[in-house]
This record gives structure tokens, C-alpha cells and sequence, in this order.
């Protein structure tokens, strides 16, 4: 059932329309012209007007071009033959490997059913204290990296995927640089994970509209492999520019935007992304990590606001360190329990003191003469920032916790940070 | 279905127009055949099409719906059928322990169905069809019944669920007939009820009722007095909720919104808890949906499920069922209400309904009021509270709906319209600060910015000197601040301390601790007792070095008394080092604390 039409009415921005009928919401389209083909999507039906956004945008498009509708929404090959591929927004193929057809998915698919799920109770072992510590990665959670530009969250994304024991990464680039996509593609080979991974890369340079498909295609793909029982990482970076390129479309459809000119349905549209993450009964799961960049460092834009309260917490990075403040993993309790018995009580009490060693350092600068309490509180903050907080530690959770033990002994008494008694006699250095 | 024909002319996201042949009614719910599915909508505006500047076509009039389900896939000219009926819930016995979405769908029996994804068009009977209750009857033939009086009853868990008139019998009844105890399902036909003009109605255990319509079968609606227990310290002491009372709970994310309903939810002391997951995330749902039927209501040793009715509509679940679940969730609390008991309703969260609404009146091209929300949200907000209530019903019973609600205002600012909107109709606000949360201070409900209108559990004028002894304190630390500690008299660095010292073993708590994360009524009297009184005592303490050591070692002692057993023998040495402590210090009360001392003794 294809039909093919060849008079476009309007074009503005990357939304053409025309006259067709029998067509369905939310199907794909493919419009010929001078400059090639690309696909479209209906994203607007009324009366006999049909409203599409073309995936490589309409430069160049002619009121005389093809527009063939294809009976059915975007979709991707699903297999094996995935694995170690890169992928553009539109699911054609990046590197030199031949295009796939075969065992077609649609993406974009109906939510899991909450019944379904389970509670996730498996930690992500990172290797970094500031997580496995004090905010555990834990299986099937979604959490972004909160970052202004120019912090190496990549870098950060990059780790987590290497050391991670995941069966396959799918990473979901929009808007990335070049030497970013690069620089993921060496890191990834070099330790020998490439081999497990798929890469659905936008970067800057291609069409804005690519870079909606990205997370629907990743996750669908994801979703495919987790029910097959695997353990799925899914790296989205950075969700800023997927928000920002909705936010293009939004003002080319008029619709009436809500709060810095992003749609009203930004909460709802992140969601269903991020929401993808699950943990199935008796299958496999998706973990997803996703990056947010921050414009102006300010947590209260409608990107990280809304991200925020989808997500099940956010790392906060800021200068190079995750910073304990506004870092949260919310799933931490379900994994913390049963880790080390001092893991929770030792995670609350390091950061309360180095809460405290934030006032002190603040009481300093304006000039105040240092207590004796003060003194210690500094003395702690260094030590702190330097085993705990620095991102080139990569140590073990256990030790992690011994050497929190230790800088304590190093500079309170044993009343004096305010842990339980019985846990003190346990594991206070002797 | 009634005989109207429409079809559809326009597809916008979830809105789908549709042309109409015939008549529609507002809010009447229709459903778009697409593929084999029917898909639920509901009408959310109804025009002529000369006004909307469309093309003439072959039908009068078109009906804008908001479609419950994903539009993917519907075509110009789908057929719509429409039911003449609101959107409505199904009531009668079997609710308890359900897990439900926004529409009343079952949860476990979709997934039976459907296996790990939520089918679209799929609709199933709310209620067990096979499940026999054993039912006994109140009333017998001749007797005359109205609306939401008692037929007889059938044991649900711990509750005898009452077996009502249905609340849209508007007449007076004679019961005709009526079934003799022993055991029948929610179909049957259990009386027979014959109205004033002699025409007689088969009445069974189940009917249904309009979501959007508060039932209003009671014979006055009583102030709110009586203390909601939450078993959470900073709230039965500072803040206080009364039963049929209203609260929002607004904080930025990850301030511990949730965590604190969740807490709430378990330890609260009413019949029934509702809870209404409004487009919040999946994975909190499954947390309370998995732990619920291990965990024991310590009121009845009966796992806390046979007391719970989850509604779930996550956040990646169709926007505009959100709108539905939380109207589902408070028409069932209505309906328990009618039996006399109390219910506590869970709203978690409103700005995502608000969010919900935001997003069809954008659809709908209406002129956007503050940040783009519809300009009717404050009134739409305000009656949805006012369903709460404390009410006398016909028999002279008691009962009650309790609303809590969370807000989560965008960047954490408390200015926005669904906060100020809800901040007008509640009777408390308990707000959570970022700074408390970042401090790992929980529940991170700031004590001095939120208040509440209701009558606690304690004596006031204890409580209010705790609060002025944490403004005081407040007040101190602001000044340290700038004049640091050596500017600062022991006198005041003392008072700071005990502000410091209340907050961190009394308004904190604990929420994963078993004994310290639900404090009894009896215990917070008991305990904060014996605070007032370290409060309240002038203490001989020379420096501020001194001061911290001493608060220092009280708190340890503190903290460890707060997690050992009520009266245990830990509870009892504790308890009698901590007065040590104190009496080794304390050379006599604060002039402003010696009437309530007096008041006390007496």
C-alpha cells in the first residue's frame, strides 16, 4: 500500500505538508529530492492536510517533490549483526558496514506494565568511591550526570561503560562533537568492549530531526536485547540538545511553549525515555546513564528540573569531581543494606562532616579564627576530597569504606562523628 | 453506545477531532476504533465547525477528545462510538489490595494478559467476576432505603464492606426483595428495590459512579479536629494533620518527597490508605507494590496490603489518563468513606496532573495563563481538596478522606501557580528545602517556613516554645555567620545548640530504621517531655568548647534512645544517663519557660 504525491503546499522549518489521504498518525513517509531521499514522519493530521517533519530536514526541498507514504511508523533491524556497528539518528548505517533489513522493530513502543517490574537490588560496581560510596549505580536505574560544559562527562560515561559488568552498551549520541563520537569509538576498542557495543550517533553537524530518533532507537534496540536476557547499559549524551531540538520543533508546529520556550510536554517526553530502564521478571534488564548538561550551571532550567524529577537522581559533576552535594542515587537504599553494615551509616556521617567542613571553610575565608573544632573539620575536608572525591581513585567499595573509617580516626574523636556505638567498636581503626 | 456517529477528522498528539453526527455531551466518553482497538476517550470540547474556520464538511459539528491511549496508527475517517456515559469508576467489594491504572484497569491481570507491555485498547472488568463474598443482610423487604444506605455487608480483610444503595438512586426505595445471607459475587443480584412510581430496579454489590462528581450522601460535613497520626516526629508534634484534613507536601526533587509519603503511607493511623502515583516514576510504585504484602500494619499484625488501593499511572503512561487517576483515586476513598472509615489519600504527584491538564489546553489552543497552565487550574486544584472532609453520615457514623498531596515545583521554587494554587486550599504545608536534603537531614520538611492550622497531639505551648528555640537558634546561626563564634556570647552559642540539638534527634528521623522511623504517640510525648525540659533548663556550662562536648555527648545519647525499643532495658539506662547528664548541668529554668514548667507540674 504505497501512494505516491508530488505536491507539497507548505514547508516551514523541517514540516512540510500536504494534501493525502488514508494516512495514519505517527507514519513514515519518504520524500525524494534533488538532494537525495529522506524519510518523514506524520506528526499532524487535520481534515486532509498531512503535516510531516523530515528527518535530514527541507533544504532544498521542491513543492514538486516525491513524498511516498510507507504504510508503517519509523523502525530498525533488530539482531545480533548489531553488535560493534555505528548507526546515524535514522538507523543508516555510520561506518563502512552494509545496511540492515532484516527482523524490523518499531520504536517507540508502549510502556512496561509496573506489575511487571521487580526492585532492582543488583549495585553497579564503578570502582569510584563518590559512587559505589556514597551514591551506588544500582542495576536498572536511570540516572544522568548533571555537568556544565567543558566538565569530562564523557570521560566519566566512558569509565562507567568500561568497568561495568554489562553485557552490551548501546550509547545514543545527539548533538555530539565529532572528536567526542571519536574519542567514545577509541576508548571503547582499545579495551575491547567495542565488540558489545552499538553506537546511534547525531552528531552536531546532521539534521536536527536525527536527533529525536536517537534515544527511541537505542532504547528500543536495548529493549529488544534485555528481553532476551541481557544486561543492557544505554549511554545517552547529552539529553540537553534532544530537549533543545524538540523545543526547534515545538516553535516551528506554534505550539504554546510553557517555560523558556520548550513545550509543555517536556516532562512527559523525557519520561518516556528514561522510563525505558527497567528490570524485567525473568529476563534481562536496561540500566540507563544519561548526560544533562547544565546551560549556566543552573539546576533550575527545564532540562534538569524536569530531568531531576524523572530520574532516580543525578551525579552532580562540577569541576572535575562529583560533588556530594546534589549528587543523589535514589535506588542506593535497596543495594546499601546489604553491602557492608557501616555503609549507610559511614555514607550519611562523612557527608554531614564534610557539610560541616564546608561552613568552616566559609567561617575562614570571611576571616573568623578557627576553633580547635574548625581546625579538625579542615583537616578532614583535605583528606575528604583527596582519597574520596578524586575522580583517579579506583578502589573497591570495601576499601572505600575502610579508608573512611580511617580518615576519621585520622581527625575526630569517636563521639565526635557522631556514628552509632556498636559500629565504632567494629570498625574504628585500631 | 448511544446512536451519535463521528469520525475522525484530526490527530494532534492525543487529541484527536472528531466529526459528529448527532448529540454528544461534555465529558461523555467515546471510543476511536483503530485496528481492532478501541481506544477510551473522553469529549473535552464540543464546537461548531462554521466557528472553527475549517473547511465546510459533511458533518454539523466536531468534538475534541483526549485520548487515554498512544495515537499512533489512527486514520482521517476511523469510526467513534460514543457511550453517552461519563468517565466513571466501578465500586463494590474487592477494591482493597488492587492494583489499578489511572482508568481502573487491574495492573496484574493486564500483565496475565498482555505479558511485560501495557496493550493499548485493552479494558478490563475492574472487579473479580468469579470471587464469592459471603454477604449478610441488613435490611429486609418493606423496608425504605435512599442512596448509600446500608443493604446488608460482606467481610473485606479487617473491614466490613458495607453493600450501599447505589449513589445515583436519586428516589426513595422500597426493598422488594432482598437475597438471605451465604455467598455471592459482585453480579448478582442481591435485592430489588422499588422507587415511588412503582418501578422496580435489580440492584447488585457493584455500580458505578461519575469520577469527576464528589459524592455528596452524608448529612453535614464536621470540622476537621482530630489528629491524623503519622508516627513521623517533626509532623504529629510541629506540623500536624487532622483526620479529613488536607496537606501538600511541595520540594524540589530528590528532597524526599516520596520517601516521605511512602513512610507516611505505612505508618499512618486511618483504615485505608490510597495511594495515587501520578505520573511519577515506575520504580517507587513497584517498591511499595512488592514490600506492601510483606509488611505487618502493626494496628492489626495484617500485612499492610488488605489496607492499600494503589492507582498508578507513571510517568511515561498516557498523559491523560494522569488527569483521570487521581478523580479514580478520591472516588474510591469516597466510597470506603461512606462505611465510616478513614482513609488517607496519597497524591504523589499533583504538578503532573497539573503538568497533565497543561498539556491538553496547549493542544486545545486556549489562551495559556501563568507559565502556560490553563487559566480554570486554581479552581480545578481547589475543588479536587475540597473532596476531603470529615463527614456525619445518615446512620451517624463517622468518616473521613484525608488528602495529601506532593508538589514538585519547577527549579524548586515555591512562586509557581500549582504551588500557590494548592497553598490556598490546604490546611497544612509542609515544604522541603534542597538545603536540609543536601545536609542529609530527613524528613527534610523545613520547621520554620512550613506551618499547619490543625490542633496536633501535643501540648501547644510546649511545642511552641520548641519552635521559638529553633527560630532563636536560627537567629544565632545567622549572626555567627557574620561575627563568627568568638563574637558570639556563650549565653547564645548555648541556645544554638539546643535548636541544633533538636533538630537532629527529634525533627530528624530516621525513615529505614525500624523502631526510630515510627515514633507512637506515647513515645513523642514521652520523649519530647524530657527535651522541653533540657530546652528549657539554664545550664552551667563556662565556654563554648564545653557547650559543644556536652551537646555532643547528649545527642549520641540520644540518637542511640531513639533507636532502641520503647521501655526496653536499653530504653531505661539510656534514658536515665540522658537526665544525668542534664540534672549535672541544669541550675534552674528559663524565665520564659517557668509557666509552662509550672503548668506542667500541676
Amino acid at each position: 500500500m504505497q501512494k505516491v504525491y508530488s505536491r507539497i503546499e507548505t514547508i516551514a522549518g523541517n514540516v512540510i505538508s500536504l494534501t493525502a489521504d488514508d494516512v495514519q498518525y505517527g507514519e513514515l513517509a519518504e520524500v525524494t529530492s534533488a538532494h537525495g531521499k529522506s524519510l518523514a514522519e506524520v506528526i499532524r493530521l487535520n481534515r486532509s492536510t498531512v503535516s510531516l517533519q523530515v528527518y535530514s530536514g527541507t533544504r532544498g526541498i521542491s513543492t514538486g517533490d516525491e513524498v511516498r507514504f510507507l504504510g508503517h511508523p519509523m523502525q530498525v533491524s533488530f539482531s545480533d549483526n548489531l553488535l560493534g556497528r555505528v548507526f546515524d539518528g535514522s538507523g543508516k548505517p555510520r561506518d563502512r558496514g552494509s545496511a540492515l533489513s532484516e527482523n524490523l522493530i518499531e520504536i517507540g513502543g508502549p510502556s512496561v506494565n509496573p506489575a511487571k517490574r521487580i526492585i532492582p537490588r543488583n549495585m553497579v560496581r564503578t570502582g569510584i568511591p563518590m559512587i559505589d560510596l556514597f551514591n551506588t549505580l544500582v542495576v536498572s536505574q536511570k540516572l544522568p550526570i548533571f555537568s556544565v560544559s567543558g566538565e569530562p562527562y564523557n570521560e566519566l560515561l566512558a569509565r562507567i561503560a568500561m568497568q561495568a559488568e554489562v553485557d552490551i552498551i548501546i550509547l545514543g549520541g545527539m548533538g555530539l562533537k565529532y572528536d567526542d563520537y571519536l574519542f567514545f569509538k577509541e576508548t571503547l576498542e582499545s579495551g575491547g568492549a567495542m565488540s558489545r557495543s552499538i553506537f546511534f550517533v547525531h552528531t552536531a553537524s546532521d539534521p536536527i530531526v536525527e536527533c529525536l530518533l536517537v534515544p527511541d532507537i537505542s532504547l528500543a534496540v536495548a529493549e529488544k536485547f534485555a528481553l532476551k536476557g541481557k544486561k543492557v547499559l544505554v549511554l545517552l549524551t547529552d539529553m540537553t540538545n534532544f530537549s533543545d531540538a524538540m523545543k526547534e520543533i515545538a516553535i516551528t508546529m506554534e505550539q504554546v511553549p510553557s517555560n523558556r520556550g520548550y513545550p509543555g510536554d517536556l516532562y512527559s517526553q523525557l519520561a518516556s525515555r528514561y522510563e525505558k530502564a527497567v528490570d524485567f521478571e525473568g529476563a534481562g534488564s536496561i540500566t540507563v546513564l544519561g548526560v544533562t548538561t547544565m546551560p549556566g550551571d543552573d539546576v533550575t532550567h527545564p532540562v534538569p528540573d524536569n530531568t531531576g524529577y524523572i530520574t532516580e537522581g543525578q551525579y552532580y559533576l562540577k569541576n572535575g569531581r562529583i560533588e556530594p552535594f546534589g549528587s543523589l542515587s535514589r535506588l542506593k537504599q535497596l543495594v546499601n543494606k546489604d553491602s557492608r553494615e557501616d555503609h549507610r551509616s559511614l555514607m550519611d556521617g562523612m557527608i554531614k562532616l564534610y557539610a560541616a567542613y564546608k561552613e568552616s571553610l566559609e567561617k575562614k575565608s570571611m576571616g573568623f579564627r578557627m576553633s580547635d573544632w574548625d581546625n579538625k573539620l579542615l583537616k578532614y575536608g583535605v583528606l575528604f576530597e583527596k582519597e574520596m572525591m578524586d575522580l583517579s581513585v579506583n578502589i573497591p567499595l570495601e576499601q572505600a569504606l575502610d579508608n573512611g573509617w580511617k580518615i576519621f580516626a585520622e581527625c575526630f574523636t569517636k563521639e565526635e562523628t557522631n556514628m552509632r556505638s556498636d559500629l565504632v567498636n567494629k570498625f574504628w581503626p585500631k | 453506545m448511544t446512536d451519535t456517529k463521528g469520525k475522525v477528522i484530526g490527530v494532534n498528539g492525543n487529541m484527536v477531532t472528531v466529526g459528529i453526527e448527532g448529540t454528544v455531551s461534555m465529558n461523555e466518553v467515546a471510543y476511536i476504533k483503530v485496528g481492532g482497538k478501541n481506544l477510551k476517550a473522553e469529549v473535552i470540547r464540543i464546537r461548531s465547525d462554521r466557528r472553527s474556520g475549517h473547511r465546510a464538511s459533511d458533518w454539523g459539528n466536531s468534538a475534541e477528545l483526549q485520548v487515554y491511549e498512544m495515537t499512533r496508527g489512527i486514520r482521517i475517517g476511523d469510526e467513534v462510538d460514543f457511550t453517552g456515559e461519563l468517565l466513571s469508576v466501578r465500586l463494590g467489594p474487592g477494591l482493597l489490595q488492587q492494583i489499578y491504572d489511572g482508568l481502573q484497569n487491574p495492573l496484574p491481570e493486564l500483565a496475565e494478559k498482555c505479558g511485560f507491555f501495557l496493550e493499548r485498547g485493552e479494558y478490563l472488568y475492574p472487579l473479580s467476576q468469579t470471587a464469592k463474598w459471603e454477604f449478610s443482610p441488613s435490611v429486609k423487604a418493606g423496608d425504605s432505603v435512599e442512596a448509600a444506605d446500608s443493604l446488608g455487608s460482606v467481610p473485606e480483610g479487617i473491614f466490613s464492606h458495607q453493600i450501599m444503595v447505589p449513589f445515583n438512586f436519586y428516589d426513595t426505595y422500597k426493598v422488594k426483595t432482598i437475597k438471605p445471607q451465604g455467598q455471592y459475587t459482585v453480579t448478582e443480584t442481591i435485592a430489588e428495590l422499588e422507587d415511588s412510581k412503582g418501578k422496580v430496579f435489580p440492584v447488585s454489590m457493584n455500580f458505578e459512579w461519575p469520577v469527576k462528581r464528589p459524592v455528596s450522601h452524608y448529612i453535614q460535613k464536621l470540622k476537621p479536629e482530630k489528629p491524623m497520626v503519622t508516627k513521623s516526629r517533626i509532623i504529629d508534634t510541629f506540623l500536624p494533620v487532622a483526620l479529613g484534613g488536607t496537606y501538600c507536601i511541595p520540594g524540589p526533587f530528590g528532597a524526599g518527597k516520596t520517601v516521605l509519603q511512602q513512610v507516611t503511607s505505612r505508618n499512618a493511623e486511618v483504615d485505608i490508605v490510597i495511594i495515587a502515583a501520578c505520573g511519577e516514576r515506575a520504580g517507587e510504585v513497584v517498591e511499595t507494590l512488592k514490600e506492601f504484602p510483606e509488611l505487618k500494619d502493626p494496628r492489626t499484625g495484617r500485612s499492610l496490603m488488605e489496607r492499600t488501593i494503589i492507582i498508578c499511572n507513571t510517568s511515561s503512561m498516557p498523559v491523560a489518563a494522569r488527569e483521570a487517576s487521581v478523580y479514580t483515586a478520591v472516588t474510591l476513598a469516597e466510597y470506603y468513606r461512606q462505611m465510616g472509615l478513614n482513609i488517607l489519600l496519597l497524591a504523589d504527584s499533583t504538578s503532573r496532573w497539573a503538568q497533565a491538564m497543561r498539556e491538553m489546553s496547549g493542544r486545545l489552543e486556549e489562551i495559556p495563563g501563568e507559565e502556560a497552565f490553563p487559566a480554570y487550574l486554581e479552581s480545578v486544584i481547589a475543588s479536587f481538596y475540597e473532596r476531603a472532609g470529615i463527614v456525619q453520615l445518615r446512620n451517624g457514623k463517622i468518616g473521613s478522606v484525608t488528602i495529601g498531596g506532593t508538589v514538585s515545583p519547577a527549579g524548586g521554587n515555591f512562586e509557581e501557580p500549582v504551588t500557590q494554587a494548592t497553598l490556598k486550599v490546604v490546611g497544612a504545608f509542609h515544604g522541603l528545602s534542597r538545603e536540609r536534603s543536601d545536609a542529609r537531614k530527613y524528613p527534610a520538611i523545613h520547621p520554620l517556613e512550613s506551618w499547619s492550622k490543625y490542633t496536633g497531639i501535643m501540648d501547644k505551648k510546649q511545642t511552641e516554645y520548641g519552635r521559638q528555640v529553633l527560630f532563636q537558634g536560627n537567629d544565632v546561626a545567622q549572626m555567627m555567620k557574620v561575627v563568627g563564634e568568638e563574637g558570639t556570647s556563650t549565653e547564645d552559642y548555648i541556645l544554638y545548640q539546643k535548636s541544633e540539638f533538636l533538630d537532629s534527634i527529634y525533627l530528624q528521623q530516621n525513615s529505614f530504621d525500624p523502631i526510630d522511623s515510627a515514633a507512637s504517640v506515647e513515645r513523642q510525648k514521652y520523649s519530647f517531655r524530657l527535651i522541653f525540659d533540657i530546652l528549657s533548663a539554664k545550664l552551667n556550662i563556662p565556654g563554648k568548647e564545653e557547650a559543644r562536648t556536652y551537646f555532643n555527648t547528649l545527642r549520641q545519647n540520644f540518637l542511640d534512645w531513639n533507636v532502641s525499643e520503647w521501655q526496653s532495658g536499653q530504653f531505661k539506662e539510656l534514658e536515665s544517663s540522658i537526665r544525668g547528664q542534664l540534672a549535672a548541668k541544669k541550675t534552674g529554668v528559663e524565665e520564659n519557660a517557668q509557666d509552662i514548667v509550672k503548668n506542667l507540674e500541676n
